[in-house]
């Protein structure tokens, strides 16, 4: 019996249709992230749960309870806004205590489960401030406060870490996640941001122009996407067009004269001379001396990342993208001879651009 | 450098200067000199003397000091109803779609196209004993009753003239406002009410304030709409000191009551915006 649950959820403005048929199971204390570009009806999802936007069709379940029609103010979800959306005129102990002060809980129980929750985002010593003397960050933990002081059963994230530096960002994620295992929220997170979904959630959701397209833990995600729009959303992949045939009851993709063999190849697209859409991710494939490897190329242009390399190489592939640890050897140059390595496991067959069945 | 430096700011702002100087600040004194001039019947002021007969004057007949408390209450009463209509009439304009939102408040800008005369005339046409609104309550059995030339008729169409100066800053202030906070709010149970109360209006308040000083302070100093809807009994400070002026040609006086009036409304604004202020200055900076 999942916790919360969304059954064929649609949203129409007009004659958009900006979410159709949105299906989600989100069991007790599960981190899930609702994953997309701009525009694929993401936030649009969150503010039906939330109440803010009704729901032109479908059902939506908390704990068993029909929400589907709830005011926003019924629903008692602890949310996260954007903007942080902290009451400008109120400190930050007044802030977190407003919804408490809303559920008409009295004063001696009200500040201490204030206080707690400050303690808990490592505020304590800032309740009497005002929120435009806080940092970006600071404020962003007071929201965090403030949604989870009233001890919500669902805490939703718009965005919560897009208005910070990249720095404070990453801290603020896994932050964020040792927040939510210790008070336990199922909690439902909306972002852009692919590396900050993967990292500190239990399950991505990935959409598309108003459609879910894949549900996975971050990992099966990343391994095995469902389409290629997928694949190169959430990280980098090399995208290869290969004509695939039968050959000794295994699948051998042929792209350019190269020859590999790739797994699961479905039904419907296992006749000769069928073409396909291969992916391999960049650090699955290796760069060696010249001499060796499954096939050579020559390397066009070299980026500096820090703790990786990012070459573009030239070869039978096509145009690939390749990075390497820097652990201490010497680059590859600029026009040198590479080898090229990769281990068939890694080489991914993707869907065309079909909706998850 | 340094030296064009210290006088452009200045020379630039040489024009808005002298125009004040000019318009504001000579007549200022010229009538403040006035106001200390003695007068007779006959020759009318007397230039160059120095009496205080004017403010003593003023302070003791209590045929000023009505009208002052009249300029007083009036003045106050139209910002309150400006205030209680203005601020939701601009949440309400917030909240409005696309084109709506421009009809609307072309709708509540149109009084300011308007010439205050002309508005007035309008006002005594619906308010008169044969007007459109007497002519309503006949049908519903009320009445006739006396809406014009008395205070009624002047609280209306003050509030009709001033509700912009309302409107404009309130809707201002509620621009800056995030919309996401208002969600937060109903997001923590709170209802729309309480929204509104709790977290609206204290947001607010800087627009509230400088509307209703805005409001109070062309109330207080109004002279057409007490005019030609007060009629001759029901008079105004403004009105007063033009009837000193032009009919009793008695201008000392008028000049001392002027003057009154001024620091009379300084004061009152003043401390209005010191009440004010000190309730979100140090929460909202």
């Amino acid at each position: 019996m999942s916790f919360l649950r969304l059954h064929n959820v649609s949203k129409q403005y007009g004659p958009n249709r900006v979410v159709s048929q949105f299906n989600l199971d989100v069991q007790k204390g599960e981190f899930v992230s609702l994953l997309g570009p701009s525009g694929c009806g993401k936030t649009t999802s969150l503010q039906m749960i939330a109440g803010f936007v009704d729901v032109t069709e479908g059902r939506i379940e908390l704990d068993g309870k029909d929400i589907t029609r709830a005011k926003a103010n019924e629903r008692g979800l602890g949310i996260v806004f954007q903007t942080y959306a902290l009451f400008p005129h109120m400190t930050v102990r007044e802030n977190v205590e407003f919804g408490l002060e809303m559920r008409k809980v009295a004063q001696p129980e009200r500040s201490e489960r204030a206080s707690e929750a400050l303690a808990l985002v490592h505020l304590g010593p800032y309740a009497d401030r005002y929120p435009r003397e806080l940092s970006g960050g600071q404020r962003q933990r007071v929201a965090l406060a403030r949604a989870l002081v009233i001890k919500p059963p669902v805490l939703l994230l718009d965005e919560p870490l897009s208005n910070l530096d990249a720095k404070l960002r990453e801290e603020m994620q896994f932050e964020l996640r040792e927040i939510q295992r210790k008070v336990g929220t199922t909690t439902i997170m909306v972002t852009h941001d692919q590396s900050e979904a993967m990292s500190i959630s239990d399950r991505v959701v990935v959409m598309e122009a108003g459609r879910i397209t894949q549900v996975d833990t971050p990992h099966t995600v990343y391994e095995h996407p469902h389409n290629a729009f997928i694949s190169t959303f959430v990280g980098k992949a090399n995208l290869l067009q290969a004509t695939v045939h039968a050959q000794g009851g295994q699948w051998l993709a042929h792209v350019g004269d190269v020859q590999m063999a790739v797994q699961d190849v479905p039904a419907a697209a296992a006749s000769h001379g069928t073409r396909l859409l291969l992916g391999l991710r960049p650090e699955k494939i290796q760069l060696s001396a010249s001499s060796a490897g499954r096939t050579q190329g020559t390397v066009r242009e070299r980026f500096f990342l820090g703790n990786l390399w990012l070459y573009t190489v030239e070869c039978p592939l096509g145009s690939i993208t390749v990075t390497a640890a820097n652990d201490g050897e010497a680059p590859h140059q600029v026009g040198s001879q590479v080898g090229i390595d990769w281990s068939d496991r890694n080489v991914r067959l993707i869907a065309g651009d079909g909706v998850a069945a | 450098m340094s030296e064009r430096r210290t006088w452009a700011p200045w020379a630039m702002s040489a024009p808005a200067l002298l125009l004040f100087a000019v318009m504001l600040a000579v007549p200022l004194l010229l009538t403040t000199i006035l106001s200390f001039n003695a007068y007779h019947v006959d020759t009318g002021p007397v230039a160059g003397s120095f009496t205080f007969e004017h403010y003593v004057h003023i302070v003791t007949d209590s045929y000023y000091y009505e009208i002052f408390w009249r300029t007083l209450w009036i003045s106050g009463l139209v910002t309150l109803i400006c205030i209680a209509i203005g601020a939701p009439e601009a949440y309400i304009l917030s909240k409005m779609r696309a084109p709506w939102r421009s009809i609307f408040l072309l709708i509540i800008l149109a009084p300011l196209l308007i010439s205050v005369v002309v508005r007035a005339f309008g006002w005594s046409m619906l308010l008169g004993p044969e007007g459109l609104i007497n002519d309503i309550f006949r049908l519903v059995g009320i009445g006739p009753v006396k809406l014009l030339y008395n205070e009624t008729a002047i609280v209306i169409a003050l509030v009709h003239v001033m509700l912009p100066f309302m409107v404009i800053p309130v809707w201002t202030s509620l621009q800056k406002l995030d919309p996401s906070v208002e969600s937060a709010s109903l997001s923590l149970g709170a209802s729309h009410f309480t929204t509104l109360r709790r977290v609206v209006f204290p947001q607010v308040l800087p627009g509230i304030l400088s509307g209703s000083l805005i409001v109070f302070g062309l109330a207080a100093s109004s002279f057409a709409i007490p005019g030609l809807l007060g009629g001759r009994r029901v008079k105004m400070v403004a009105t007063l000191i033009y009837d000193e002026y032009l009919h009793e040609l008695n201008w000392p006086l008028g000049a001392a009551i002027a003057f009154v009036l001024l620091a009379a409304n300084l004061v009152i604004m003043l401390g209005w915006n010191r009440m004010v202020e000190g309730r979100y200055k140090k929460t909202l900076g």
